[in-house]
């Protein structure tokens, strides 16, 4: 296989998973009982108030009282130019507010990624590294512990100690690099068990395979093996949970933002689901959609470079 | 040398030098849940420079954990709990790992079994090779990178400087196995350890890395110590020789003499399963007949002395049969109603990866035969000759692009639905791998009784009847029924295999390799049973393996394939003694144990047979390769 055709084909994968998304997000919204016009009218003056005929002129301003086909060719067209609507709420257009709230969310998600992946890692190699046996053993029974913590009660538990006890960062809100640690960490934890547990589990078998022991018989020492040969043979399972773990990423975000009450795309996602924003909901799960589309991209990017197998074949090879 | 225990040791006939590597009294024991178990115990051993020095037994005989313990690698659980390494006079026992990081690559290379999987899939091989000389500060740099490409051209990798570029997967086998050379080599060690460096390779591939590391020990002076399973090669290749059985040194002394006057039983029954480069012999006397409520086939009562076809015209003049690349098939196009299997002009080809335009790699290029009933064609080839993908074909597991598989006269590639699963009840398959041809948590009774059941064949107490007949054909003792497949030992699983593969009382059996995965002792004790199995249900086998010893035990016809296409094919007999394509005899030249005269395979001399336990005078008669009461034309399975 082509590296072109290779990457041809991821990325036509990729578009498709956006596509997927916008479509079901457009049909799920349009399926949920309750009316959203009215909602909106609610929100703005007294229902009592509204006629039917009201209602009518709001929807058929908005064109929701197109056939369905119609509207959902319109949004698909309007979303190809960049334009997700407008909040049926603010009236604020959503790339709008999403430009607003991205850079917080994405500040925490990618300190919460860095975060994760380096305590992963870090504690998968030392848990091979440890001389003690009773050290290794302490840091390989860690991630299954810390896979199992819930991020609401790690962030309730990190507030509680290092905010209202020690008072080390601000519990609340805060939009500095002091405010980011407690809800990155929070978010981070769980990320970095997965890792140290799966990269923990590959090293594992990475460093049973033959070749480890023809390595070691060169005169190698275990740190060269472990960093020079184990590491990369072993990262191949541990990237393809890298891909999973912005899916988790993007979800703890809106836990861990509500939380910690920072503004930021969790918030924004909260309020419209609570108010069925349509466009906001739509633009929110299309950006997500996105990011991880790009993500797993990058992922499978990654494979041939990683593993010279792959490059030939374009395929995972195990053995 | 001192005296082993057990075993009968001879006066060293070596040179004075002082020798590289000496073993003293070592044992060494594996910590089980179960409490130690011995795997080397009381090992006596020297290698001297510029010698190779062969340590032969058996899987589990302790031969690998010995290599293991030199250069102290030893698996989780294992340790040295007594005796002496000695290295150059210095002692490696109880050597910190800070210490044994400077003996290992730069004093000991150590050249491992499988070339396959011992080197790191995603470096390439020259930063491997090259990765040797930074460990041991010998090299850095660009000058290291150098330094690796001549190791690998003096290891005899051709196309080095491109090669040292290329990855793992991108090399054959016996390039691999050079690569792992040339690291083990790269620090010129005094001492090379070689465990079964070619176990895992073809035969002609095989040949050239043993002589590659003959002409090392003879040039450099570094000693060698050679691990292997195979007699033939220590015969060939090794100055020296310990044989092992069960942990404990049985017997050791020069190669010559050992082989020429094995002193101890285990030694000679070692020699006696050698596979010889003698054709197979076919009973003189009809078998008696078994004990059986048979539904297995069976054929025209068995053949009266002499009346049946034997294979062995050895005095026969060179008539040249069907010719050698005959795509068309030995016979001509006519029905022969004795023939089972009659297969005429396959082909299949597979798409090439890889950049540029797309190509199809042919492998079976319109390969012919034809195997009548109760008969044994050996189809003999390396690896990527097609012998494999030809049995597919014929199992009906593949769809071949041109040609036709017949059996009885039916196509088996056109038949579909019920036709086509009657036919495969006559066609079995016994796969290479015991070990991962079963499923290791069915018990046997499930294994032999599960084609039995997809097939509907019986009810229970027929069913049972059967398995308790099964197991007596491959004779496993009743109480196996109960044991899953994992806990049985590998020539017990291939007997399990064979059993389920006789199951639906097939008329022909395809055997993949049936004994390349099993020691040699195991494998001599297979042939027979298959051979037996012939004499006594008549079942015709396609014989597949890369070894033409092998081959030439059980076949009564043998082709020779290459490339896809069959090469030769003639006479057993005539094929393993007047060869006449040059692939062939390049491919006997290479079969291990030809050039010490004391050796177990000598086609040159009559094989005189010795009597073995279980064979009647009549059947060891059978075996010399003279036998003139047959026609002497060699006319295809005349």
């Amino acid at each position: 296989m082509t590296p072109a055709r290779y990457l041809a084909g991821r990325v036509l994968r990729a578009v498709f998973v956006v596509w997927a998304a916008f479509t079901l997000a457009f049909a799920a919204l349009r399926l949920l009982p309750g009316d959203p016009v009215a909602l909106m009218l609610s929100g703005r003056g007294g229902f009592d108030t509204l006629s039917p005929r009201d209602i009518a002129r709001a929807k058929a301003e908005l064109g929701l009282d197109r056939p369905l086909p119609v509207q959902y060719g319109h949004a698909l067209l309007d979303a190809l130019h960049g334009d997700l609507g407008a909040s049926l709420q603010t009236g604020q257009p959503v790339t709008r507010m999403i430009a607003d709230a991205l850079p917080s969310t994405l500040a925490l998600g990618g300190t919460a990624l860095a975060l994760a992946l380096t305590a992963g890692s870090a504690l998968a190699v030392s848990a091979h590294l440890a001389v003690s046996p009773a050290v290794r053993q302490l840091l390989r029974s860690l991630p299954a512990f810390a896979v199992s913590l819930p991020s609401f009660a790690v962030g309730l538990l990190l507030i509680q100690l290092l905010s209202v006890r020690w008072h080390l960062f601000p519990s609340l809100g805060g939009t500095g690099v002091a405010g980011l640690v407690l809800p990155a960490c929070t978010l981070a934890i769980p990320g970095a068990a997965l890792v140290a547990q799966v990269l923990g589990k590959s090293l594992h078998t990475v460093l049973r395979e033959p070749y480890a022991d023809t390595v070691r018989a060169t005169g190698a020492g275990r740190a060269r093996l472990l960093l020079g040969h184990g590491l990369r043979n072993a990262a191949i399972p541990a990237v393809t949970v890298v891909g999973l773990l912005v899916g988790y990423l993007i979800g703890g975000a809106v836990v861990v933002e509500t939380v910690f009450s920072r503004p930021g795309m969790g918030r924004i996602t909260q309020a419209a689901v609570a108010t069925q924003d349509l466009p906001v909901v739509q633009g929110v799960v299309v950006l997500a959609s996105f990011v991880f589309a790009v993500v797993n991209l990058g992922v499978d990017l990654l494979y041939p470079v990683l593993d010279p197998r792959i490059r030939a074949t374009g395929r995972l090879v195990t053995s | 040398m001192t005296s082993a225990p057990a075993g009968t040791t001879r006066p060293e006939a070596v040179s004075q030098d002082t020798p590289v590597l000496r073993i003293t009294d070592l044992r060494v024991g594996y910590r089980t849940a179960a409490g130690t178990r011995t795997a080397v115990d009381g090992l006596d051993l020297t290698a001297a420079p510029g010698r190779i020095t062969a340590v032969v037994g058996e899987s589990g005989s302790g031969k690998s954990t010995t290599a293991h313990a030199v250069i102290g690698l030893l698996p989780p659980g294992g340790r040295v709990e007594h005796g002496s390494v000695r290295l150059e006079g210095e002692e490696l026992t109880g050597l910190s790992e800070r210490a044994w990081r400077d003996v290992r690559g730069r004093r000991i290379g150590f050249v491992p079994q499988d070339p396959g999987v011992s080197l790191d899939p995603v470096k390439p091989v020259g930063r491997q090779v090259a990765e040797v000389l930074r460990v041991h500060h010998l090299a850095t740099g660009r000058g290291a990178a150098q330094r690796a490409v001549d190791l690998l051209a003096a290891a005899g990798l051709p196309d080095p400087a491109r090669r040292s570029r290329q990855y793992p997967h991108e090399l054959s086998g016996g390039m691999r196995q050079r690569v792992l050379i040339a690291m083990a080599t790269a620090a010129r060690p005094r001492l090379l350890v070689a465990d079964e460096p070619t176990s895992a390779l073809d035969v002609t591939v095989q040949r050239q890395i043993l002589d590659h590391l003959e002409a090392l020990a003879a040039d450099t002076g570094t000693a060698v110590l050679l691990i292997t399973h195979d007699l033939g090669v220590v015969a060939d290749r090794a100055q020296h020789v310990v044989v092992m059985s069960r942990a404990r040194v049985v017997e050791a002394g020069p190669t010559r003499e050992v082989l020429a006057d094995p002193r101890h039983p285990y030694t000679r029954r070692l020699l006696a399963d050698v596979p010889r480069l003698t054709p197979r012999a076919r009973p003189a006397t009809p078998p008696a007949p078994p004990a059986e409520a048979t539904s297995l086939p069976r054929p025209s009562p068995g053949p009266a002395p002499g009346s049946r076809p034997a294979p062995l015209s050895g005095s026969a003049p060179p008539v040249p049969g069907p010719g050698p690349a005959s795509a068309a098939g030995p016979s001509g196009d006519a029905p022969d109603p004795g023939v089972l299997l009659r297969v005429r002009g396959l082909t299949l080809s597979f798409p090439l990866r890889g950049p540029g335009p797309r190509r199809r790699h042919l492998a079976v290029d319109g390969v012919g035969f034809d195997i009548p009933r109760g008969r044994t064609l050996g189809l003999v080839g390396e690896s990527g000759s097609g012998k494999s993908t030809t049995a597919r074909l014929v199992l009906g597991l593949e769809r071949p692009e041109a040609g036709t598989v017949e059996l009885d006269g039916v196509d088996v590639t056109a038949v579909r639905g019920a036709a086509r699963r009657r036919l495969h009840r006559r066609v079995q398959l016994v796969h290479q791998n015991p070990y991962a041809s079963l499923n290791p948590r069915f018990t046997v009774e499930e294994l032999l009784t599960e084609p039995l059941r997809n097939h509907r064949v019986g009810d229970r107490a027929q069913r049972a009847a059967t398995v308790r007949r099964l197991l007596d054909d491959v004779a496993l003792p009743a109480d196996v029924l109960r044991r899953r497949a994992a806990e049985l030992s590998g020539g017990q699983r291939q007997r399990v295999a064979i059993a389920r593969a006789l199951a639906l009382g097939p008329d022909l059996l395809v055997c993949d390799e049936p004994v390349s995965a099993l020691d040699v002792t195991v494998q001599a004790r297979i042939l027979e049973l298959l051979l037996g199995l012939q004499e006594r249900h008549g079942m015709a086998y396609l014989f597949i393996s890369h070894d033409l010893a092998v081959v030439g035990q059980v076949s009564d016809r043998v082709a020779v394939l290459r490339a896809g296409h069959v090469v030769e094919e003639g006479a057993t007999d005539q094929v393993l003694r007047t060869p006449r394509h040059p692939y062939t005899r390049e491919l006997l030249a290479a079969v291990p144990g030809r050039r010490n005269p004391h050796t177990p395979h000598d086609p040159d001399t009559p094989d005189v047979p010795e009597e073995e336990p279980g064979e009647t005078p009549g059947e060891a008669a059978a075996r010399t390769p003279h036998r003139h009461d047959r026609p002497t034309e060699d006319t295809p399975w005349s």
